[in-house]
């Protein structure tokens, strides 16, 4: 999406790291020391506004916790976010609430993310109350978030509470509220994982209008690059906290450049019954983000790994529109 | 000809809920042929998972056989004593449920729990149950010094394979796996999959696999059924059924499924959702949604008709597949009932 503004960076995140101490107090009375883990671990990443990224990896990666960190859900261990300019670390006040209302998330299970005891109104109505808007303002508000999402004839779903919606209905409702505001930046966490095939077209066909239409910048965090694909024209993909490859989506798949990246492709499912059944090109076993390899965190799953990888960890390489970190390429 | 392990006949289940019966699983027929991974493809709702617990007649307290067979080499598992129905269970017939956690108990080691079954139901020695555990643990592809770990100490990926393991202790022909990779990444999904493939091609099983991902057919299944709203809609062999649907239903998933191959296009919902079972509607409960729907769809429930083969499809319209398939792929056609179905 090229946005009047395109080219022009929405967010920089620099080096930005998350490390979470893990250990029960119990463990700790009988010597046991806390864990650290690297959910994120020195990534660096820039948003040019209008664009739609997708954050990839499998759980554990660190994409969610990045998604939060770029929301200042949380905050950072090590490095910096900023946002329109802005380091939203050190927002408080006033200019905290006007970055909340342009920073949205939109959750991944709409079956939790709306409270049962409220109607879909008084859920629209509570993000407008907090961030101050004029009670005037509400109701226009609420039917432009609703026909944006496609939710036609708000009347019919304003009374209702979410069991007396289906499961798509309640995640266009979770987007709408995400809308309510005129966000810039909208962070999808797996949005469509709870839904079934039938309607979760039904929701990405919305998430990518919806992006074109407002000129949203975006991130669409998921393990799976058939969605991602769908509507990001850029991809991440992250690794045990880390970046592994960035660049234009399709380019990824027609040509995956990082090994872990090939795997990821190699493994998207696809309703074709003569689909390959050859052994993907990794090594088995779950990443373990307290106890990371030294130097490149994929290579103890890696068919190509070599010594270097080891001992170093890979730089960033440019080829062509991507960044790709391995020493294969570097 | 190939021999039917399974056999299920108008098989109805119903569950007794506060505002009255729902039929869950409404007349459904499936026969499953012996060595083979059979797909039970529907979404949330349809049936299919109330569908797969019957067969091992584990069923919650509210729900009651509501008619049909399901004949089991010839005896019907609806209506066979309790003493007999679990002689069969875990030898004959074995469960992987969705999640591994539900089958294992959290505060016994694996091995512990694995020994448990192959002494307790399998009246196996101690020193033949450890023997077995290990050579199990072996053919998922688990480290056999793991059969001391927790369940907890096991990723997902790994329990799903210690609750394989677990389902194929006692050496069951037929093996019910009720949706065995939905939680796991994709990596670890087709992991899952292929170890899943290997064994049952070994072992000569029969698999009868629950699932909402028709990839998930496509790349393990020898056949197919296709569920919607408690019956069995479209049945056949794979690659049939999912490269020339004849029911607009099955055409609907596979173009509402995203791809990687092929243009990047808008991918077309079928619109509206399944119909309340309370009071499902009257003729083809798929009619509502559906934008080929005549009069009478609406009038009169078809009936499961043969195309060729193996290959059977309840719509009226039978006749005209091969032209629905061809306005099924374009978006308008869908599109178009966006505003009927609201």
């Amino acid at each position: 999406m090229s946005g009047p503004r395109a080219g022009v960076p929405l967010i920089e995140a620099e080096d930005v790291a998350m490390h979470f101490r893990v250990g029960s107090a119990l463990s700790a009375l009988v010597g046991g020391r806390p864990a650290l883990v690297r959910a994120v671990d020195g990534v660096s990443l820039t948003l040019m506004r209008g664009e739609s990224v997708g954050l990839l990896g499998e759980s554990g990666c660190g994409k969610t916790t990045m998604g939060r960190l770029l929301l200042r859900l949380l905050r950072p261990s090590a490095g910096r976010i900023r946002f329109d300019g802005e380091d939203i670390a050190a927002l408080s006040g006033a200019g905290l609430r006007r970055f909340r209302a342009r920073a949205q998330m939109i959750f991944q299970n709409p079956f939790e993310a709306l409270n049962p005891r409220f109607t879909i109104a008084a859920a629209l109505a509570e993000p407008l109350e907090n961030a101050g808007i004029p009670r005037a303002e509400w109701a226009g508000r609420i039917e432009r978030a609703m026909e944006l999402v496609r939710l036609p004839d708000p009347g019919q779903f304003l009374a209702r509470r979410p069991h007396q919606l289906s499961g798509g209905q309640l995640q266009r409702v979770v987007m709408a509220r995400a809308l309510l505001l005129d966000p810039d930046f909208v962070v999808a966490d797996e949005p469509v994982s709870m839904l079934d095939v039938s309607v979760r077209a039904g929701v990405l066909n919305v998430f990518r209008e919806v992006r074109a239409r407002l000129g949203l910048t975006a991130i669409y965090i998921s393990h799976d690059l058939a969605l991602v694909r769908y509507v990001c024209e850029r991809t991440v993909v992250m690794y045990l906290g880390r970046v592994v490859e960035d660049g234009p989506t399709e380019a990824m798949i027609e040509d995956p450049l990082h090994p872990y990246t090939r795997a990821l492709v190699a493994a998207v499912p696809t309703p074709d019954p003569d689909q390959s059944h050859a052994p993907l090109p990794i090594g088995r076993g779950a990443p373990d983000a307290r106890n990371p390899p030294s130097g490149c965190r994929f290579r103890d799953r890696c068919p190509l790994a070599h010594d270097r990888c080891a001992a170093e960890a890979p730089r960033p390489t440019r080829i062509g529109a991507r960044t790709v970190y391995c020493h294969l390429h570097g | 000809m190939t021999e039917t392990i399974l056999d299920i006949r108008d098989l109805a289940i119903a569950y007794r809920v506060a505002q009255g019966e729902m039929r869950a699983v409404d007349g459904a027929s499936l026969a499953v042929p012996a060595g083979t991974i059979t797909g039970l493809v529907g979404e949330s709702g349809c049936g299919k998972t109330t569908l797969a617990r019957a067969l091992t007649r584990v069923m919650p307290g509210n729900a009651r056989l509501a008619g049909g067979q399901a004949l089991f080499a010839g005896r019907d598992l609806m209506t066979l004593p309790e003493a007999e129905m679990n002689r069969l269970r875990w030898r004959e017939i074995a469960f992987v449920p969705q999640s591994a956690m539900n089958s294992l108990d959290p505060v016994y080691r694996v091995g512990t729990q694995l020994r448990e079954v192959l002494v307790g139901r399998g009246g196996m020695d101690r020193r033949r149950a450890r023997a077995r555990a290990e050579e199990l643990f072996g053919m998922v592809g688990i480290e056999p010094r793991r059969l001391g770990d927790y369940p907890h100490q096991f990723s997902g990926g790994m329990r799903q394979r210690v609750a394989i393991a677990l389902a194929l202790a006692l050496g069951p022909r037929l093996v019910i796996a009720d949706e065995p990779v939905t939680a796991l990444d994709v990596i670890v999904q087709r992991q899952i999959l292929d170890q899943l493939l290997e064994l049952q091609k070994g072992l000569g099983l029969s698999v009868i696999l629950v699932t909402h991902d028709i990839s998930v057919v496509a790349y393990v299944c020898d056949r197919v059924a296709v569920m919607y709203a408690g019956q069995v809609v479209e049945a056949g062999d794979v690659r049939t059924v999912l490269t020339r649907p004849a029911h607009p239903y099955t055409m609907g998933l596979c173009n509402a499924f995203p791809h990687l191959d092929g243009a990047r296009g808008v991918l077309t919902p079928i619109e509206g959702a399944p119909p309340d079972l309370l009071a499902p509607p009257p003729g083809c409960r798929f009619a509502p949604r559906c934008p080929f729907a005549v009069d009478a769809c609406r009038r009169q429930a078809p009936p499961v008709q043969a195309i060729g083969g193996t290959h059977l499809a309840a719509c009226h319209r039978i006749a005209e597949a091969e032209a629905l398939r061809a306005r099924a792929a374009r978006v308008e056609t869908w599109a178009a009932m966006a505003e009927t179905v609201a």
